[in-house]
């Protein structure tokens, strides 16, 4: 089978899930939509920590600014900090998605940039605690926001945010095709599948260009990129800015989906969670990256389901969140010694690509 | 007759804290030549090589390359500037494909950006065809095309060897540096070492080359010149320098001359 149609039947099946998985039950299609959105993410952290060798663990940070900014401009509570805008806007604020989807793309973007800056001269573990540092200030900034100026509604969060509207039908609405009747998990399941097959196909056209490959080249060999004349600094920072795009899109996703942000959702287990996914599923190498994102952001919450008989058995000492922080920390051990290079790493000889005339025999 | 020198240093010197790894060294290089720097261990040939490939700031120097002045401040200006070079221990990009390795000494002779590979834009799909049609052309040109697909850390260490100077090769260089290319190889490699570099100034590119093999040396180059304790002790043919007493002394220590 040839590698388009090969594609397309992916897709199809991809689009079909829902509607399956919506006949055992709601939750599970909202399972599909988080593995998404951690899809979309560890696509993003991908392009830092996968291409370019950037160790960030503060990733979470840009995922926050996206989540946030979507929460201020589509929901009341700029109105209520500031009266005179409530009187300017008396409908209220209801910035589209589409809208604030490239701003928070723009913005994560620029603080990508902004982190990256200071830390061109690090690598490894001193870049990993700049890094780290760099999600936690984000992460405190949007707790103690609430004073002097009620910007970010400190711990409380942000709440009735708006859901996404696509041709004036709200995604938190159900929609009645006649044939089939999709609920609100499952709309906003082809919005996020959408973003991520985008992000994909852009983050595999980076991978293969002379932009990816000199990401992989310092990654592999600082100094030897360097004296093959690629500036490592604007690479790196491009490299920040990229993975912070993405980062930022899926925040406002995250938020429009949840209906309310607080800091809590950010976290720096958030990012180590983030960074797990990729390195779990082999750093560099897209498929395995997803594949670590949906084990990774799915199998807990399938958990969550099917832990019952479980606990009854322990007498509820085992709950879910103990077992889920025990099973992924026994699947990196796993992974680490058994495939060090991730479940599905880049494959040894080179890509499929660099060799068509052994894929044409086939 | 004297033409523009391709490569003119002088006065360089480079001093690490107690230690004055270079003094006053100076050297031209004419175009096509292939320029020998040799010198006992630690007589700062390596020094001398990364302050003309801007790894190291010299304290002092003047330098001019095809007739432009030319300062190495930052490695990835050298390249641009045409000095391309290669490693003492090896430094390829391991887990790269060799292709993908060459294709990166493209990337300095080369433009598209973010924009191109996202929209694989007509300009784009057609340069990212010449880089990889370049590609190829080196990896034949030493040797190796192929082991195209294959990772470079699974080529036997020959054939990375040959794949740095491929790599080196692509972007064109008007000055191609090798750092002790023939150290760790046997006879035979050693063999097709020289033959390789005899083509590379065959088809009229000038090559520095710092080796410790003084047979390969003298076999190969042009001209030579002999450092010992960062100082510049003999500089001519070949033939001259190995009767140099000086670099005799240098060699085997006072006396044996």
């Amino acid at each position: 089978m040839n590698a388009p149609r090969r594609w397309m039947l992916w897709l199809l099946a991809l689009c079909v899930l829902p509607l399956l998985l919506q006949q055992v039950g709601n939750g599970w299609v909202r399972i599909a939509d988080t593995a998404l959105l951690y899809v979309l993410l560890a696509v993003g952290l991908n392009i830092v920590v996968g291409y370019a060798g950037l160790l960030d663990l503060g990733y979470v940070a840009f995922f926050a600014v996206g989540a946030y900014l979507y929460a201020l401009l589509a929901s009341p509570h700029l109105m209520e900090t500031f009266e005179w805008l409530a009187v300017m806007l008396p409908g209220g604020l209801h910035t589209p998605l589409w809208l604030v989807i490239p701003a928070a793309a723009a913005l994560a973007g620029l603080l990508g940039v902004l982190l990256g800056a200071p830390t061109l001269k690090l690598r490894g573990d001193y870049l990993a605690i700049v890094t780290l540092g760099f999600g936690e200030i984000i992460r405190v900034f949007l707790n103690n926001l609430d004073q002097p100026v009620n910007l970010t509604n400190g711990p409380k969060g942000l709440g009735t945010i708006d859901p996404v509207t696509v041709f004036g039908h709200p995604l938190s609405r159900r929609l009645d095709l006649g044939f089939v009747e999709l609920p609100s998990v499952t709309l906003y399941y082809y919005l996020f599948l959408l973003l991520v097959v985008v992000a994909v196909v852009f983050s595999h056209r980076l991978e293969t260009s002379r932009i990816g490959r000199a990401w992989m080249a310092i990654r592999e060999d600082e100094i030897a990129a360097r004296a093959m004349g690629i500036d490592t600094r604007n690479l790196k920072l491009l490299a920040f800015g990229m993975g912070a795009t993405l980062g930022g899109v899926s925040g406002t996703l995250f938020a429009s989906f949840q209906g309310f942000v607080s800091p809590e959702s950010f976290s720096l287990m958030e990012s180590v969670m983030i960074v797990a996914m990729v390195v779990l599923g082999g750093l560099g190498h897209l498929p395995g990256v997803i594949l670590g994102a949906v084990l990774l952001s799915a199998l807990p919450e399938v958990l969550r389901y099917t832990v019952g008989p479980l606990m009854a058995l322990t007498d509820g000492r085992l709950d879910p969140a103990i077992l889920r922080q025990l099973l992924i920390a026994l699947a990196m051990i796993l992974v680490m010694l058994w495939r060090p290079r991730g479940l599905w790493p880049s494959p040894e000889h080179g890509s499929p690509a660099a060799s068509p005339s052994k894929g044409a025999g086939a | 007759m004297t033409a523009a020198p391709l490569l003119e240093v002088s006065g360089i010197s480079k001093r690490f804290g107690g230690l004055q790894a270079l003094s006053e060294v100076s050297l031209q290089i004419q175009r096509g030549q292939v320029y020998g720097l040799i010198g006992p261990n630690g007589a700062g040939k390596t020094t001398f090589f990364n302050v003309i490939t801007g790894l190291y700031a010299p304290d002092s120097g003047r330098f001019e390359l095809a007739g432009q002045p030319y300062e190495p401040t930052a490695v990835h200006r050298v390249a641009r500037a045409g000095i391309a070079r290669t490693f003492q221990n090896i430094r390829l990009f391991a887990d790269m494909t060799a292709l993908e390795n060459v294709m990166v000494g493209r990337h300095v002779r080369t433009h598209s950006g973010v924009w191109g590979a996202l929209w694989r834009t007509a300009a784009f799909r057609q340069e990212e065809a010449e880089i990889e049609q370049a590609a190829h052309h080196w990896l034949r040109y030493v040797g190796i095309d192929h082991f195209a697909a294959q990772k470079a850390r699974t080529l036997s260490y020959g054939d990375q060897r040959r794949l740095e100077i491929a790599r080196a090769l692509a972007t064109e260089p008007l000055l191609l540096a090798l750092d002790e290319p023939a150290a760790g190889m046997n006879a035979t490699e050693k063999v097709q070492l020289r033959e390789l570099i005899d083509r590379i100034r065959l088809d009229g590119r000038t090559v520095l080359l710092i080796e410790h093999d003084v047979k390969l040396v003298m076999g190969l180059c042009d001209r030579v010149t002999v450092l010992d304790e960062g100082r510049c002790i003999a500089e001519g043919l070949p033939a001259e320098v190995q009767r140099n007493t000086r670099v005799i002394e240098a060699y085997l220590g006072a006396g044996a001359a």
